[in-house]
């Protein structure tokens, strides 16, 4: 395995890894973040719980810089992701996060071992060491099997450990997940969350995951409820 | 009868001693508390009088542990029925739901109730979880029976919540109308 695109141990920031301030996002006349703050420490895995229409997912997508908010900041290792050009952003999200959505999001035309590596690719591996290097790390999910075939060709809970596969191959620092599980049956929700937090947690990557499912909250360390935009209950859970 | 019926199902597997069954009952069915062992012998007594176990042997000594219980044909055919019937589907009694019920009609504040048992809740959750990483067979699936009903408690807390959220809602509006 390569070294983690994420630097050396010293240059850690001291405080928080990802911070958000007093966020608020609108969409039209519906409040999506009503000045929310949230602080999360580095190898801390957070479950982001609320009912649907509360705010989850768009918390998620900002502390992601994948959507800017209106008001308020998210820092991620003390950097604004506000602040910073879109240039700056996108290479962030494509060195540091890693993103698990509902249904998997495969390139359809792709074969597994094509999906997963694609973020090897972009962070500049020649095609072939990207490839075996996704082999590689398909096998240590339990899914070699399905290497050469195309995302219309597994079941679903293999796509899923596939979009594992591809979220976590470049060892990201964070790993947003947004309903995981969701498309899954208990038994594929199960295997999907014990490789996504087990190799979490062996890589020391931060993980965020929004769901309202208590068998998934029940992976992580802390729970936070966002409730009408805002924060309504945080608590650890260890 | 059914904590009877599961020790003589226990029983199937060979004839045992009481102890060796209390821990054998302890194994496959971790509870807050391990089973006494007067409720083992009592029980077997039970089951002995009613001709489901028999003695095979009686080893010297004293105190109830020398025999060795054995189930009887009759025990055998009892555990089938037990088996096949389905359990008639009961009310849950959860002391949450009546604090909920309280802190609603007394004027405290049911949200934070529900908040501090979800919390609750979850903390063991993760802790189910981790264990059942490295149950057995047996194990995983006593895991998963806490962690479905642990999750539909959880299920009814956020339900909950969001109930109370609505009534809330529908007042402000009816207030304001």
């Amino acid at each position: 395995m390569s070294e983690p695109p994420n630097g050396s141990a010293a240059e850690q920031t001291v405080g928080p890894l990802l911070e958000a301030e007093d966020l608020s996002k609108h969409f039209g006349s519906t409040v999506a973040l009503d000045g929310l703050s949230l602080r999360i420490s580095g190898g801390e895995v957070v479950a982001v719980l609320g009912p649907s229409g509360s705010g989850k997912s768009t918390l998620l997508l900002c502390l992601a810089g994948v959507l800017l908010p209106d008001a308020g900041d998210v820092r991620y290792r003390g950097r604004s992701l506000v602040a910073v050009s879109d240039t700056v952003r996108t290479r962030l999200r494509r060195d540091e996060f890693g993103f698990v959505f509902q249904f998997g999001q495969l390139v359809p035309e792709l074969t597994a071992a094509d999906n997963v590596s694609l973020p090897l690719r972009l962070a500049g591996l020649r095609r072939g060491d990207a490839v075996g290097r996704a082999k590689e790390f398909l096998a240590s999910l339990g899914v070699e099997e399905v290497a050469n075939k195309r995302a219309g060709e597994m079941s679903g809970g293999q796509a899923q450990r596939v979009a594992v596969a591809r979220a976590l191959v470049t060892r990201p620092r964070v790993i947003f997940a947004d309903e995981p599980t969701g498309s899954l049956d208990s038994t594929n929700g199960e295997l999907v969350m014990e490789l996504l937090v087990s190799t979490a947690r062996r890589q020391a990557s931060t993980v965020v995951i929004v769901t309202h499912e208590p068998q998934v909250a029940a992976y992580a360390d802390r729970e936070i409820v966002v409730r009408d935009g805002r924060l309504a209950h945080d608590a650890a859970l260890v | 009868m059914s904590f009877g019926h599961t020790l003589l199902g226990l029983l199937e597997e060979g004839p045992q001693h009481g102890y060796e069954l209390k821990h054998r009952y302890d194994e496959h069915f971790p509870g807050a508390r391990p089973l006494p062992f007067g409720q083992v012998y009592a029980t077997l007594a039970r089951l002995h009088r009613d001709g489901l176990v028999d003695v095979a042997a009686v080893e010297s000594g004293a105190g109830p542990d020398r025999k060795v219980y054995v189930i009887t044909p009759a025990g055998v055919s009892e555990v089938d029925h037990w088996i096949d019937a389905p359990t008639p589907p009961g009310f849950v009694k959860s002391e949450v739901f009546s604090r909920v019920v309280v802190a609603l009609l007394s004027g405290r504040d049911p949200d934070a109730v529900l908040d501090a048992q979800r919390a609750a809740h979850l903390a063991h959750m993760r802790d189910v979880t981790e264990r059942r990483r490295n149950a057995d067979l047996v194990g995983a699936m006593a895991c998963d029976f806490e962690l479905f009903h642990l999750e539909a408690d959880v299920k009814w807390i956020q339900h909950a919540a969001r109930r109370l959220e609505k009534e809330r809602t529908r007042s402000r509006k009816g207030a304001r109308s």
